[in-house]
């Protein structure tokens, strides 16, 4: 990707194709909202998804350890937010202040998971972390009572969308003689955070910092007798993985105001983990492709093949759902053949598979 | 002579079950010595390696390095205190190239966070700029700059050797510990080791060297420690150790008297 837009060997073709890029971005929401508004909101899930993707990819990707419940963060940041804006609490923080707090949050979790499984690795610390996850989640589900702090299964209802004095990202407004819809405002405040969160992926992965989690992946032992302190530079892994999964969480809460304990299953955690494994892991633009995917493959699938169904044979044979799966499946098993190091490979994991040449 | 000892350890003990891997071992090291550490297989030359560097920690002893004592540190509090070690059977980080090796080697020496990572400010960046100027250096002062991008794990055995010995002197230490790095060279490539190895010590560092080719051991270091079973049998300049008749029956096996002289 660095070749494809590169700035110093050939200027004007990179400033050329990234203005496009950038073109193509803006207008996206607009095309979409033709298609119907429905497919913002779903563009807006795949951007939250490429942000815990992104985060994942701190945990799995640069430091090597597995985490099967990542989306405990994202609950985690969910519910901070659903607390401190909606009428469950009568709180009504602006989200500028609580998503930074979520954020914090899931951070503070992610050094409270990590502290215990300092010491595992692969399948043991995947257990563990799968239990965390669903820990998480059964908190969620239970603490109703005796006080009732997150209203149980029933979730959290009336959640405030972001507002910055009287401009709320909810209410649709015609600016510039273009109809900015709700989901189109988030969709950019969403797009920015997502830039931002790219960039401090890509700078954190060239850093001492990465190279240290780096480090940690290929040979813990020879990583501390080097001098590294495994322990806080796994916690910080941890961390920082943590804290994109709290932010993204606020941001899904806002979006959609109303969040429960069902958003935040271990199948979701699966997902991600897949949007990371599929689109390379350790390589920040395909962990973003792999989310785009995943995300809106099976959107497109639940439209597509109830019709197919019944132009091939007059009724439906199976659902959506299952397609989906199924077809899932077979994606991940095509993929562990055909390009075992995901759909764009990290210059690590690509030169680790190939053995060969340098 | 206190002032002069760089490591001094004192009665170090490690059991393992039932081997007494390590018994009331002790020596001391000096500034800017190559100080030999030999004994069959088996003997615990290893082992002691792993105390000493915080890997294993010891049943019963204690090194003093520098002036301080070293009890109870962990493997990268060791290397932060200045020593730095390679392993037997080379744990380079395969899959980065040399120069990223290297540069990891620079970790405790430098300091830029994760806010330092994110902003790029000025400090970060000249820090960035150093720890790959440096790691560059040591790969020129090893001799594998020529294959700086390669993959640590494509390098020539040998190379992977000095590699490792960059990366371990990337940590700035004042002991460098080498678990034997000429094991599986050729003559030649064994030859440039000792040559490098007087370079070090010329340069400031002092060496622990663990090595089973003897002529390499009696001409490159200025005293041994010969270990068997755990326990220390005789330490001094080579041409004592290697006339030390518990050392050869050591070797081979009693009451037998050759001239180790040669003897690989």
């Amino acid at each position: 990707m660095r070749t494809l837009i590169d700035v110093k060997k050939n200027p004007r073709l990179a400033w050329a194709g990234l203005a496009i890029i950038v073109a193509a971005l803006l207008v996206l929401p607009f095309a979409l909202a033709y298609a119907g508004t429905f497919w913002v909101r779903i563009t807006n899930l795949a951007i939250l998804y490429c942000f815990l993707a992104l985060g994942l990819n701190i945990v799995v990707g640069f430091a090597g350890l597995l985490d099967l419940g990542y989306i405990a963060f994202y609950a985690v940041g969910a519910y901070m937010y659903a607390l401190l804006a909606s009428p469950h609490f009568n709180l009504h923080l602006p989200f500028w202040i609580i998503l930074p707090l979520g954020a914090g949050l899931a951070c503070f979790f992610g050094v409270l998971l990590g502290a215990p499984t300092l010491k595992l690795r692969g399948d043991y610390l995947a257990i563990v972390t799968l239990g965390f996850g669903e820990i998480i989640r059964i908190f969620l589900n239970n603490l109703s009572q005796p006080v009732n702090i997150t209203n149980g299964p029933q979730g959290i209802t009336l959640i405030d969308p972001f507002k910055i004095g009287s401009f709320s990202f909810k209410q649709p407004e015609i600016i510039l003689g273009l109809d900015f819809s709700g989901p189109v405002k988030y969709y950019y405040f969403f797009l920015v955070a997502l830039v931002v969160a790219m960039i401090i992926n890509m700078r954190l992965q060239d850093s001492r910092i990465g190279r240290a989690w780096e480090a940690i992946r290929e040979d813990e032992i020879a990583a501390r007798a080097m001098g590294i302190n495994t322990r806080n530079i796994k916690l910080l892994a941890f961390a920082m993985g943590a804290s994109f999964g709290g932010f993204a969480g606020g941001m899904f809460s806002a979006t959609q105001g109303f969040i429960s304990p069902e958003s935040f299953v271990l199948v979701e955690s699966v997902m991600v983990l897949s949007m990371v494994v599929l689109g390379g892991m350790g390589n920040i633009w395909g962990v973003v492709l792999g989310a785009i995917l995943l995300s809106f493959v099976p959107e497109i699938l639940r439209f597509t093949v109830e019709p197919v169904q019944r132009a091939l044979f007059g009724r439906m044979l199976l659902e959506p759902e299952v397609i989906r799966m199924l077809l899932f499946g077979l994606a991940l098993v095509a993929m562990m053949l055909f390009r075992p190091a995901g759909i764009l490979p990290s210059a690590l994991r690509k030169r680790e598979l190939e053995g060969g040449k340098a | 002579m206190t002032q002069l000892a760089l490591l001094a350890a004192t009665d170090i003990s490690k059991r393992f079950g039932g081997v007494q891997a390590l018994a009331d071992v002790g020596f001391t090291i000096n500034h800017g010595e190559i100080y030999g550490l030999i004994g069959p297989n088996g003997a615990g030359k290893t082992s002691l390696f792993n105390v000493l560097t915080g890997i294993y920690t010891p049943d019963g002893g204690e090194f003093v390095f520098d002036g301080e004592p070293l009890s109870n540190l962990k493997p990268n509090d060791v290397a932060a205190r200045g020593i730095a070690r390679t392993f037997q059977n080379i744990r380079l980080f395969a899959n980065l190239s040399a120069l990223e090796n290297v540069m990891i080697g620079r970790h405790v020496r430098t300091h830029a966070g994760v806010w330092g990572a994110i902003s790029r400010n000025a400090g970060a960046r000249a820090e960035e700029a150093a720890i790959h100027r440096r790691a560059y250096e040591l790969l020129e002062y090893v001799g594998v700059a020529k294959r700086a991008n390669t993959l640590a794990k494509h390098l020539a055995y040998g190379d992977q050797r000095r590699l490792e010995i960059a990366r371990a002197l990337a940590t700035e230490p004042k002991l460098l510990a080498l678990d034997e790095p000429a094991a599986g060279m050729n003559a030649t490539e064994t030859a440039s080791l000792k040559s490098l190895l007087a370079e070090i010590r010329r340069d400031g560092t002092t060496i622990l060297l663990i090595e089973h080719d003897m002529k390499l051991v009696m001409t490159v270091c200025d005293r041994v420690l010969v270990l068997d079973y755990g326990k220390k049998i005789a330490e001094g300049t080579a041409s004592v150790v290697q006339n030390d008749p518990k050392v050869i029956a050591a070797y081979l096996g009693g009451e037998v008297s050759l001239n180790l002289k040669g003897a690989a």
